[in-house]
């Protein structure tokens, strides 16, 4: 039945099988880890609860940042937003970032196609404007893209001389339609209704918010938002929760890198600091094959604390 | 929406890190040294095999 | 029982292969060696415990659907489990981790481990973004918006958008949890065939021919080769008297 094998090991490490042991309740252990996980969680979540900071409908940026709606939807008109000079997935307005000569963001290609202009602002006010704003799309349709440029690059630059960006405070000029398009996209959204002509447009369900979030996004009111309470990528952002909250600690080195040079200052951080953590992730993942790094245990010494008595394997 | 000044942080050279986040981490820290310093019981029932 | 010559019948052979997995009595044993004798070990199986109270509280959130939390105060509770089992999931992860990396717990042929728990702890990574995309607040809006440019830039944006809130959803309830899920359960099959690793200090101890445990261990390191030789002579396949 037993078979007594002698042979010279193949590794200097000795089978764990071989020590002496001692009785052991695994199923217990488990049982007791259990409980006393639920019970702290329970706990926990009774003290200190979870943070739930409202999500900022379209119709809550309207009523707080007026001025930065209509600039917002100036600049989709004008095709200086983010979102549309921003590149893949989006558009091919811009090749996107680099990592190193690797056009990993344009390799990937089109895929999720937003024309900012056309999706963001002509085509909720073409659907529910009202006559003004439907007025306002035909005149933008029939003018050459040239033109669109002219007036909504035009009315940009007047409403950042005008005092606190306000629309009824801008020189006159020659907008052209470009006003009344964003005056329409404001009053959609303080209507409430922008989120649902963005997201679901005429097909019912809408389950994805995309567009909505990038004209959210394309405005500086969410930023402001979140840099006040430390979020924004510069302030240790991935790192932190609103309110007092901890967050993600865990991702202390993934933000780290853009905080310092040469990231903070680099038009491609992003895929430099991805590239860089994937590689930091891969060592760690083959740690074990590492030279030098697999043997830095032994010289670090804290196994000595955790095993002070070393036994014996059995003779 | 919270205010900044209920939300402490902590500044340090670059480094800014929220007390939240702060007081995580700093009890990891301390768990594991815990963990590794203090006696285990059980040496006594050590059975032979 | 004639074993000695791999089975033709796939059933039999996938059997036997399974049986293989762990040495016979390690699937459950009842006594351990006697250098697992620190605090430090109680790591592993709180991140199991903990894992456990995530799936639960998430699963309860699931039952009710996502926006729930918002507007019901027990919602709102159960939200609360679910964010205080995942730190506390991550944080005795990460101390499980610490603690392998200074007992060098690779030694011993056990690479696979290390690199199963690592793959664990990133699948974890993952799944936890996902669920922070999945809140529908303020939080979600700003954590996708400014997700979306790292990993646009790296092509991936293209294929998970993380600004689709349906997509990020089902990846958080369904996909990932399964995954990582798969990884965790070969993790600990891992530990259980392997044994916990012995000390560093115990490197190069001399090799004595093996003993009889009662949980039938006490062997070299196991191969295909012992398990078939072992199975040919005990009919009972494998157990130990």
């Amino acid at each position: 039945m037993t078979t007594t094998l002698r042979r010279r090991p193949t590794s200097t490490t000795p089978d764990s099988h071989d020590f002496p042991t001692r009785p052991y309740d695994l199923v217990k252990e488990f049982s007791i880890a259990l409980l006393v996980v639920s019970l702290l969680t329970v706990l926990l979540a009774a003290i200190f609860s979870s943070p739930d900071d409202k999500a900022i409908t379209l119709q809550d940026w309207a009523n707080a940042a007026p001025n930065d709606v209509v600039a917002t939807a100036t600049a989709e008109l004008a095709g200086t937003s983010t979102s549309a000079g921003y590149g893949a997935p989006y558009n091919n307005a811009s090749d996107g970032q680099k990592l190193g000569p690797l056009s990993l963001q344009k390799w990937a290609g089109v895929r999720i196609p937003i024309d900012s202009a056309q999706d963001l602002v002509i085509a909720p006010l073409q659907a529910a404007g009202g006559s003004a704003a439907t007025a306002a799309v035909s005149q933008w349709n029939g003018a050459t893209a040239d033109q669109q440029q002219k007036w909504a690059n035009a009315y940009a630059d007047a409403l950042t001389n005008a005092p606190d960006g306000n629309p009824s405070a801008v020189k006159s000029g020659d907008y052209g339609p470009v006003p009344a398009l964003a005056a329409g996209e404001l009053a959609l959204a303080k209507a409430g209704t922008l989120e649902g002509l963005l997201a679901s447009k005429t097909t019912f369900y809408g389950a994805d918010p995309t567009r909505p979030l990038l004209l959210l996004a394309d405005g500086s009111y969410l930023e402001d938002q979140a840099r006040a309470q430390q979020l924004g990528g510069d302030q240790w952002g991935m790192m932190n929760e609103t309110g007092n909250y901890p967050g993600q600690p865990w991702l202390w080195l993934y933000t780290f890198w853009y905080q310092v040079k040469p990231f903070s200052t680099s038009g491609n951080a992003d895929a430099l600091v991805w590239g860089l953590m994937a590689v930091l992730s891969l060592a760690l993942i083959l740690l074990p094959w590492i030279p030098g790094l697999r043997r830095l245990p032994r010289y670090l010494g804290v196994h000595r604390l955790i095993w002070r008595q070393v036994p014996r394997p059995n003779r | 929406m919270t205010t900044l000044a209920s939300t402490h942080f902590v500044h340090w050279g670059v480094v800014q890190i929220s007390l939240g986040n702060l007081l995580v981490i700093g009890l990891m820290i301390v768990l594991f040294a815990l963990a590794v310093l203090l006696p285990f019981p059980g040496r006594h029932d050590r059975g032979e095999r | 029982m004639t074993a000695s010559s791999p089975s033709r019948n796939w059933t039999t052979a996938l059997r036997e292969r399974l049986s293989r997995t762990v040495p016979p009595g390690q699937a459950l044993p009842d006594r351990q060696p006697a250098y697992v004798n620190s605090w430090i070990y109680v790591f592993g199986a709180a991140t199991m415990a903990a894992l456990v109270v995530v799936l639960i509280s998430g699963g309860w959130l699931a039952i009710e659907g996502y926006t729930w939390w918002h507007t019901s105060s027990i919602g709102h509770f159960v939200n609360s489990l679910h964010l205080w089992s995942v730190e506390i999931f991550f944080a005795t992860m990460v101390i499980h981790l610490w603690g392998k990396f200074f007992m060098a717990s690779w030694r011993g042929k056990r690479g696979l481990t290390w690199v199963t728990g690592a793959l664990a702890f990133f699948g974890s990574l993952g799944t936890a973004f996902t669920g922070y995309l999945s809140q529908t607040n303020f939080d979600s809006q700003w954590i996708s918006t400014q997700a979306k440019d790292g990993l646009n830039a790296a092509g991936i944006g293209a294929y998970f958008s993380v600004t689709n809130t349906s997509q990020m959803l089902l990846w958080h309830v369904t996909l990932l949890p399964a995954i990582v899920g798969v990884i965790v359960v070969l993790h600990i099959v891992l530990v259980r065939r392997h044994g916990v690793v012995p000390p560093i200090d115990a490197e190069g101890m001399q090799l004595s021919s093996p003993d009889l445990e009662p949980t039938g261990a006490g062997r070299h390191e196991l191969t295909t080769k012992d398990f078939a030789r072992e199975t040919a002579s005990s009919p009972s396949g494998g157990e130990q008297p």
